[in-house]
């Protein structure tokens, strides 16, 4: 087994194992760091089966660094979303909570 | 060379996608209410590029671009076909459609939504232009990704938590699914070591190992995620049945259409051999979302919900296509014409949606009691997109749908014609429901608000657009064969 499918083969279970944890996951949190994981796992298949041919290949690693891009920018998007969602739902809560209490008086 | 630069610097091609990315930036800088000036005069000028790359690929034939003349595999290439230019034409016409109904919408309802939304459809319709021109699995990505984001965002602005939890369901699934993609992407640049679609088709056709079936089944799931085909429909009715009108009408119009477009052109070029095995597989989801779509659309309280489901049925008799793709390709013509009709007629159907909800005040469907008497123009969209959802002639869907019961004649394949007829009559159940409430007399006459004029006229010429387009079928036809994927 060459160093290289090695890292392909890590990268794959690191993919199933994100993959699982978006799918299974109850938290938001936790979904979007699994799939971060299930991100870099991608990227280290896309980098370790690139070296087999021996050589450096550049074309794979440009591709990781604009897949990292892509990440980076769709995880704070995701990060932000989670964060308005709670807001709103506090906010939605608090409204019960005093509705509830002016009932009761 | 001073006759060849002139010549690339009014290419159409970069210019679609440079075009929307400049204005979406600009509008963010603007306002919304001189952003949205500038966004309707560029995507006039959009409309125009897009017609003028028709006519030129109707005269030259299929085009390819380097841009900033880095040919691949260095740089990156885009490329024109039949196909592609026949989207961008949708793309070009429902994005200004919608533009020209949105400055009205929000000028009449005032909503947090109408600050982002703009800039982030501006950046929607670059990403879709550059999906559309793209030549390579990885350029694919990243628009695919660039599109997934906007429209998240575009779901978001809404405001309310239902909508931000929408969002963030739509941003997961289509984040999980391009994140398959991806991977698929991987496997195949380590097979072959290239991305690029004229590269891939031939060596896919010699040689495929496990890898590439594997890399093939990854980002066929992906994409079907993405166009919400049954059983990955679920993020669909709550994202497009939430946003404001406007971002409703695009979504459903446009950018469930681009994943579709993606495994269409996935399946005739490089996936052409290992396709045929599993051809079955997106026909029999297709016909599973005709009718659990229309089902759930005839049940539906709410008169967006109404619309959104379906739009999952009708996504459905897009991958009927692929157990019917042959040779004398009227399969794909079928698919093609289905996208672009299902694309004006729902533009068309949410736009009439928005009217019908400010005019009454609320979005039940039982609630809609004389509206036939206060906003009969709108109603008569309504019923029009209606017209080429059930597939009547002469709509474009009628179109779609008689090339789809030619191809499965052509075939012997008497099971998709008899579902093809159904759909349509169960299209017709939740169509005429909401006609029939629409005739009834309204509860309480006080509770109208008034509709700017022109708001209904949009949604009317689209509605229009979708049915008439069915007689100009000839000419998009001959259109679609540019470039030799028919």
């Amino acid at each position: 087994m060459t160093p290289g499918l090695i890292y392909a083969v890590t990268g794959l279970l690191l993919f199933v194992i994100g993959a699982a944890g978006v799918v299974l996951l109850a938290h938001a949190l936790r979904k979007i760091l699994a799939f971060n994981l299930m991100g870099s796992g991608a990227f280290l298949v896309l980098v370790g089966l690139a070296q087999r041919t021996g050589g450096v290949d550049p074309v794979p690693h440009a591709m990781v660094l604009t897949g990292i891009v892509v990440a980076v920018a769709a995880t704070a998007l995701a990060l932000a979303l989670v964060r308005r969602l709670h807001v709103l739902q506090v906010e939605l809560h608090a409204k019960d909570a005093s509705v509830a209490e002016t009932e009761d008086a | 060379m001073p006759d060849s630069l002139f010549a690339s610097l009014f290419d159409p091609l970069p210019w679609l996608i440079v075009l929307p990315l400049a204005w979406a930036s600009l509008a963010f800088l603007l306002g919304p209410g001189r952003g949205g000036r500038l966004a309707i005069t560029s995507l006039a000028l959009q409309l125009l590029l897009a017609l003028s790359l028709s006519e030129q690929l109707l005269n030259e034939g299929a085009r390819i671009y380097p841009v900033g003349g880095w040919g691949a595999p260095l740089g990156i290439d885009l490329a024109a076909d039949g196909l592609s230019a026949l989207m961008l034409l949708l793309t070009q016409v429902v994005g200004l459609s919608l533009a020209i109904y949105a400055r009205a919408y929000f000028a009449a309802e005032a909503s947090a939504a109408a600050t982002w939304f703009w800039p982030l459809t501006g950046f929607l319709l670059a990403a879709m232009n550059a999906l559309l021109l793209a030549a390579d699995l990885f350029n694919l990505y990243v628009t695919l990704e660039l599109l997934g984001l906007a429209a998240v965002g575009l779901v978001a602005a809404g405001g309310g938590a239902a909508q931000a939890a929408a969002a963030l369901r739509y941003l997961l699934v289509s984040l999980m699914a391009s994140g398959a993609y991806l991977l698929g992407v991987a496997l195949i640049y380590a097979t072959y070591g290239s991305v690029s679609f004229a590269t891939l088709t031939p060596l896919i056709a010699a040689q495929a190992p496990q890898a590439v079936w594997l890399a093939a089944g990854l980002m066929l799931l992906a994409l079907m995620a993405k166009t919400a085909l049954f059983p990955f429909h679920f993020w669909l009715p709550p994202a497009h049945g939430g946003a404001p009108a406007p971002v409703s009408a695009l979504l459903s119009a446009l950018v469930v259409k681009a994943s579709f477009y993606l495994v269409l052109r996935l399946w005739l070029g490089g996936f052409a051999p290992l396709g045929a095995a599993i051809a079955w597989l997106p026909g029999l989801l297709g016909a599973a979302a005709i009718v659990w779509g229309s089902y759930q659309a005839i049940r539906a309280q709410r008169l967006k919900m109404l619309v959104a489901y379906s739009t999952v049925a009708q996504m459905g008799y897009l991958f009927l296509i692929f157990p019917l793709l042959a040779a004398d390709g009227l399969a794909f013509q079928a698919g093609a014409m289905q996208a672009v009709s299902h694309g004006l007629a729902k533009a068309a159907m949410f736009a009439a949606a928005g009217v019908l909800i400010h005019a009454t005040g609320q979005d039940s469907v039982r609630g809609l009691g004389g509206v036939a008497d206060r906003v009969p123009l709108t109603l008569f969209a309504f019923a029009l997109a209606g017209v080429t959802l059930m597939g009547l002639p002469p709509s474009g869907g009628f179109l779609a749908k008689w090339l789809l019961i030619d191809a499965a004649l052509h075939q012997g394949q008497w099971g998709w014609v008899i579902l093809v007829i159904g759909g349509g009559l169960l299209a017709a159940v939740y169509v005429l429901r909401v006609l029939r409430q629409a005739f009834l007399p309204a509860a309480d006459a006080s509770r109208f608000h008034p509709v700017p004029r022109l708001m209904e006229w949009v949604a009317f010429g689209l509605a229009a657009a979708s049915v008439l387009l069915g007689l100009r079928g000839i000419e998009l036809i001959a259109l679609l064969g540019v470039g030799g994927t028919a």
